[in-house]
């Protein structure tokens, strides 16, 4: 069956949800993708999700995967078109106006106001993923550990996600 | 598309002196998709490092007031920042060739990552593997939103504010867009024009 048209419509929808950072469109991806349209499992999700944090550049690229499952290159091409398409065209016009805003007073009132919502679809879509990815006493640790780190030394993400899939080939190999 | 046509819109802090020369769409393709290729752990300090440091395309100011454009909208800060600075510079040629260039390195690495994944993903060291790493992800996700937390947040009642959202979409499993209105709209009507002088008094 043609995946294609399906790819569009999810991925265009999500691509307006990200506000904030692209986990904030992550519990609606968990219901698209998995439940809705089975183009692949929940812990498949969560792996790539992951994963892409080490790849360099915008950090939702494991929409590609995705994409490439579901409809092979074209679907690959199409998804990232869907994604990054509405936000870039809606972000070229709102930059473009944003001179005239910046005397509009509701401007301050929509930053500040969207500050709090969108911090907390961010905790939504890590909640989201901490239930399929913190099972047991080693991840939960790995995740507090991390989270300690990064709060208290200036260390890169990517290298702390590397040593969690060392530490877990370590530790969570039967 | 009237006068806004020849000159450069966006954030100006006057005339700063910095990126008057023209820089070509080549130029600006090239230098995003060394952003693309390089920037693990986050695209902003790159972008910061490379734009503002090393090209001065923008300066620090335009950069934050960028930022602080990107992280209101939706979209991913490094797109928007893209579709800005590649806006600033060169147009609408700029920012297609600006998000080209930070999109594709990554792109196609998950695309390769993306195709290991599907051979390979059941070996018992990969799932070993992912576990941990998606354990890792849930962690700098939290530190994420707890440095978001300490910069945006501005009293109590935005702490109230994000604590509905989450629970508008985790617990009584609302969609985001009908959250976003909900809760987004009450949270901007609490910051409405004239109140702020009130409610910044605190921290």
């Amino acid at each position: 069956m043609n995946q294609i048209p399906a790819l569009v419509r999810a991925f265009a929808y999500l691509s307006l949800l990200t506000i904030g950072g692209g986990m904030a469109a992550f519990p609606e991806m968990k219901i698209l993708t998995v439940e809705v349209h089975k183009w692949l499992t929940f812990p498949q999700l969560i792996h790539l999700y992951s994963v892409g944090q080490m790849a360099p550049g915008p950090n939702m690229m494991m929409i590609v995967p995705i994409g490439e499952w579901a409809g092979g290159v074209l679907g690959a091409i199409v998804v990232v078109l869907a994604f990054f398409g509405p936000t870039a065209v809606l972000t070229f016009i709102v930059g473009r106006l944003w001179n005239r805003l910046e005397k509009w007073p509701w401007r301050r009132s929509i930053q500040q106001g969207l500050a709090p919502v969108s911090i907390g679809l961010l905790l939504a879509g890590c909640f989201t993923m901490a239930k399929g990815a913190i099972f047991g006493l080693e991840t939960a640790t790995i995740a507090v550990v991390v989270l300690l780190l990064l709060l208290n030394y200036k260390i890169n993400p990517a290298l702390l996600i590397l040593v969690g899939a060392v530490i877990g080939v370590l530790s969570l190999t039967p | 598309m009237s006068e806004s046509d020849t000159k450069l819109v966006l954030p100006r802090g006057a005339d700063t002196g910095v990126g008057q020369a023209r820089v070509s769409v080549g130029e600006i393709l090239l230098e995003f998709l060394i952003i693309g290729a390089t920037s693990f752990g986050g695209v902003v300090p790159y972008l910061r490092g490379s734009l503002v440091t090393k090209r001065q395309w923008i300066d620090d100011k335009e950069f934050v007031e960028m930022l602080s454009i990107s992280q209101s909208l939706p979209g991913l800060n490094a797109t928007n920042m893209a579709i800005l600075v590649g806006e600033k510079l060169r147009g609408a040629l700029g920012s297609v060739a600006a998000i080209i260039g930070v999109c594709l390195p990554g792109a196609v690495i998950m695309y390769v990552v993306g195709i290991f994944y599907r051979s390979h993903g059941d070996h018992v060291w990969v799932t070993s593997a992912l576990k941990g790493v998606a354990a890792a992800a849930v962690g700098m996700v939290l530190s994420t939103v707890v440095g978001l937390s300490k910069k945006s947040l501005a009293g109590k009642f935005d702490f109230v504010f994000m604590v509905l959202t989450v629970i508008a979409v985790n617990r009584l499993h609302q969609s985001v867009p009908r959250t976003l209105v909900v809760v987004g709209l009450l949270a901007i009507l609490f910051h409405r024009p004239g109140k702020e002088q009130k409610e910044s008094v605190g921290p």
